[in-house]
């Protein structure tokens, strides 16, 4: 992590946009896509990809859907799960009755959706503010849900409620294989993330900071709120409708609405909360501890504490992590992980030089 | 001075749950002029300040613009109208740094959609330079260059004062409204600010209304003065005038600022 | 006519259950400015210690304080542990430490108590009751009283002690209240730990009716478009909102259910607070403030 950038001076207004603004940073981007791109693929086994690396690329577009609009806009939702619902049935759907109909357009539409139904919940936004708001995005998740499995025709009149999810092909290749749908999900996260990413950084951006931090202020310097708002709920909706089409076709492989319940919401909040609000990297970073460490806490426990502690506890001791943990960063860090990254960056800049 | 005044408040009042703030107040603003509205606590000066932007609606009266004549501002016609403001309690975007926040400042003029923002397609990038070539200038010209990447939040607050005035200045308004842009700071720092305010009026031609508690600053900066007292006006017109007038004295004995 | 007027009384009745968790919301919201979605989890934490204790042979009354005991503890732990580094933060933030605490609580209650489920008897028969032509629960007209002398109980703590009084100066002016020299922290502490004992109360009438379970910390979000139709600061409020959304909630699944499909009782009430709020944005009793700048 030792790297210099003596030498390298931003000297237009266009190399001060970049992302990156240090070849060493850049090099190690690319570095890294390129390895999840072309090595993972050959030498993750099927425990990695489907148990760790899709949930965990998955839930991070989650994460960074509710972000555009918690973390950034300063909307606060309980209602993530739904709109992933959204996009999961209005995916199916597409597949199911529109004949050979392509997968990735699927996506989009499972997306657009979402972001339908998201504007139509983050309508009251404009009266209510702040807790209250809160409301809207409940009644978004329970209304739903509700919804979804009230009505047979969402599901196809599938009487077992649990269906499968189409195949996946993409001109004419097939991505089931658990490599492919790793892949699959790989691509679309990495798109999106860029489009997430280039938001954040334009003049959208600037808007949904701007009504976050106060909204008054934002209004007096002729920011049209409403529609600063119902960009945030549509964009937000957006990425997460496709959070929840790719976790029904490329992870579970089925797609039902008891997935997409409250505690999904939760767990999409907690991403954030954990991975920094407000970032991009946090929500990759939120998400993977939040996969990994039920799995590090199952194998410590089989590991170390073997009959001492029983599986049945397992869930209460993660539950009550996870709370700490909240509560810990909120306390400590409310920058998350992300803060915490960049801290570490930026001593590993000037190292050893420490003063 | 030009021949229509750019602001004209016609019998404005404006009251909370019954509480009369604003009583029937009427004045004019000329354009290019830099004038003062003084008064004791509670006189009702911000109030009129947000009256004229559209942060309040008034009960009564009229405001008329650049020509034009309002019942009520809207806080975005304002804006577009091209009406900046400061706040009396600082209202930056505190997570966002300086420059952001002076970019925020010139969103009425970015043509690029947000779609072509976030694909980097079309006006986008020409844009978004060209936004920040004028923020920059701002920045320049407030002298805030080193603090450009700093988040507003972690600023003094005389500092933050300035972002806060690059930020209204950035839009290139035609009237600038500053509530008590001095408060809380020394005499170095208020001559500083002074300056600043007399050379934007220079180099712009904006227009100004300020609220100032200081009659020593208020008399030095000033063109023309307006006086507020338990919501009503008591005394306008030059500095010297005012100065000499018994209402106003009345109403400045015995209150200390 | 009857049987409307049976299915509204119903509901009222059942609505007051609902009441008595927003009223726990609405003593923190008022001294402290936040908005404790833990209080679902203190009614588990309660009901559950409760449940245990009499489990293990311990007699009522004795099981009744060693609870109130743990809440008044788990009060002072929380101003130490959560809100005191916390103060003043945003509010959205001591929203989310309070997810958090939600989590920590629930899991403890867990592991300590286990997650079956308890029954609970409080030795009321949930026999029907003819009053006036119309069967009523005994069990409802006694969780109504309950809360009703609950109700009278807090009025008085709040008008008549010296507590109390500072309590509301906070609620009223927390600086004003600091300038006076009303120590905030320990105002906090007292107000977790009474809200701390309405959990207690509205957690032995719902497990009694429910069962002892994890599913008791749910009742938070019923009591979530109480707070909202009755406004976040009045427990007056909160008794009316719990009224108008136990009484619509009924009447909705008895008339409109079977016309919709069942289940409704899930959603309905936040889309009643909703269409409540688009209509008064600060709850029926909130006022408008026009915010300052
Ligand atoms: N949003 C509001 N809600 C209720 N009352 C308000 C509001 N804004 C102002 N007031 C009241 O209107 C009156 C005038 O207030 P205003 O802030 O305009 O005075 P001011 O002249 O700016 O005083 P100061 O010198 O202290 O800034 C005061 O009595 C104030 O309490
Ligand atoms: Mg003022």
């Amino acid at each position: 992590m030792i790297y210099r950038e003596s030498g390298q001076f931003i000297t237009s207004y266009q190399a001060d946009h970049r992302i990156f603004k240090l070849y060493q940073q850049r090099w190690a981007f690319y570095a890294l896509l390129g390895f999840a791109f072309v090595i993972v693929p050959f030498i993750g086994n099927d425990y990695w990809f489907s148990a760790i690396l899709i949930p965990f690329l998955v839930l991070s577009l989650a994460g960074l859907g509710l972000n555009l609009l918690t973390g950034y806009a300063g909307q606060i939702s309980l209602g993530s799960a739904a709109f992933m619902a959204v996009g999961a049935f209005a995916a199916y759907n597409f597949q199911v009755r529109i004949e050979g109909s392509p997968l990735l357009v699927g996506f989009v539409f499972g997306g657009v959706a979402a972001a339908i139904v998201g504007v139509i919940f983050g309508l009251p936004s404009l009266r209510i503010k702040g807790f209250y708001l809160l409301v809207s995005t409940l009644a978004a998740q329970f209304f739903v849900t509700w919804v979804l499995t009230q009505f047979g025709w969402f599901s196809n009149y599938n009487a077992s409620g649990v269906i499968s999810a189409p195949s996946l092909l993409i001109l004419g290749h097939d991505f089931s294989s658990p490599a492919g749908r790793y892949l699959l999900t790989l691509g679309v996260v990495t798109v999106l993330a860029f489009f997430a990413r280039n938001i954040v950084r334009s003049e959208l951006g600037r808007h949904w900071m701007a009504v976050r931090d106060m909204d008054t202020a934002a209004a007096v310097i002729g920011i049209p709120i409403l529609k600063t708002k119902l960009l945030a709920f549509a964009i937000s909706s957006f990425l997460l409708g496709i959070a929840g089409a790719l976790w029904a076709f490329t992870y579970l492989g089925t797609v039902e609405p008891h997935g997409f319940d409250l505690s999904r919401s939760f767990q999409i909040l907690f991403i954030i909360i954990i991975g920094g609000m407000g970032s991009i990297l946090g929500n990759f970073l939120g998400a993977a501890f939040i996969v990994l460490l039920p799995i590090l806490l199952s194998n410590l426990s089989a590991n170390f504490l073997a009959g001492v502690v029983d599986p049945g506890q397992l869930e209460n001791l993660q539950k009550i992590i996870f709370g700490a943990l909240i509560i810990f960063f909120l306390i400590k860090e409310p920058n998350g992980l992300a803060r915490l990254w960049q801290l570490f960056r930026e001593r590993a800049r000037i190292w050893p030089l420490r003063f | 001075m030009g021949a229509t005044p750019l602001l004209e408040l016609q019998r404005i009042s404006l009251s909370f749950k019954g509480v009369k703030a604003i009583t029937d107040i009427s004045f004019t603003v000329e354009q290019g002029e830099i004038c003062a509205l003084i008064g004791p606590n509670g006189a009702g000066k911000s109030s009129l300040l947000n009256v004229i932007n559209g942060v309040y609606q008034p009960d009564q009266g009229l405001i008329g613009f650049n020509g034009q004549r309002y019942q009520k501002m809207q806080s975005h016609q304002a804006a577009v109208q091209g009406i900046a403001r400061t706040f009396q309690n600082i209202a930056l975007f505190k997570g966002m740094s300086v420059l952001d926040n002076v970019l925020t400042g010139r969103n009425l003029k970015v043509k690029s959609s947000w779609i072509e923002q976030a694909f980097h397609i079309g006006r986008a990038l020409a844009d978004e330079i060209k936004q920040r070539q004028k923020a920059e200038e701002i920045i320049d010209f407030l002298r805030i260059n080193q603090w450009r990447n700093s988040i507003v939040g972690t600023l003094p607050y005389g500092l933050q004062k300035r972002v806060e005035l690059a930020r209204a200045l950035a839009s290139e308004p035609r009237l600038l409204l500053l509530d008590e842009p001095m408060a809380g700071m020394n005499r170095e720092e208020k001559s500083e600010m002074s300056a600043f305010i007399l050379d934007t009026q220079r180099e712009f031609g904006t227009t100004v209304v300020l609220i100032e508690h200081d009659i020593g600053v208020v008399m030095g900066l000033s063109d023309h003065v307006v006086v507020l007292d338990y919501g009503k006006k008591v005394g306008d017109g030059t500095p010297d005038e005012v100065r000499k007038s018994p209402e106003v004295i009345a109403a400045y004995l015995g209150t200390t600022h | 006519m009857e049987f409307f007027l049976e299915v509204l009384t119903g509901g009222l009745l059942a609505g007051l259950m609902y009441s008595l968790v927003a009223i726990g919301f609405v003593l923190i919201y008022k001294a402290s400015g936040v908005f404790n979605f833990a209080q679902g989890s203190m009614v588990l934490f309660s009901a559950l210690t409760f449940v245990s204790l009499l489990e293990r042979g311990v007699p009522f009354w004795v099981s009744f304080a060693v609870t109130l005991l743990t809440m008044i503890a788990l009060a002072w732990a929380i101003e130490r542990v959560v809100l005191r580094p916390l103060v003043n933060r945003p509010p959205i933030t001591l929203f989310m430490a309070t997810l958090g605490l939600s989590y920590i609580i629930e899991g403890v209650a867990q592991a300590m108590w286990g997650a079956q489920v308890h029954g609970l008897e409080l030795g009321i028969s949930d026999a029907p009751l003819e009053i006036g032509g119309m069967l009523l629960s005994q069990f409802d007209l006694f969780s109504a009283a309950t809360a009703g002398i609950l109700v009278l109980f807090l009025s008085l703590l709040f008008n008549k002690t010296r507590i109390g009084i500072s309590l509301r100066a906070v609620a009223d002016d927390q600086l004003a209240a600091l300038a006076v020299g009303i120590k905030l922290q320990r105002i906090w502490m007292i107000v977790w730990a009474v809200a701390g004992f309405v959990g207690l109360v509205a957690g032995l009438l719902w497990g009694a009716r429910l069962g002892v379970q994890f599913s008791l910390s749910l009742v938070v979000l019923k009591a979530l478009p109480v707070l909202i139709i009755g406004g976040f600061t009045s427990i007056g409020g909160a008794i009316v909102g719990g009224l108008i959304i136990g009484a619509s909630e009924k009447l909705a699944e008895v008339y409109l259910g079977p016309i919709i499909g069942g289940g409704i009782e899930n959603w309905f009430p936040y889309v009643l607070a909703l269409l409540f709020l688009l209509v008064r944005p600060a709850g029926i009793f909130g006022e408008r403030a026009i915010e300052r700048v």
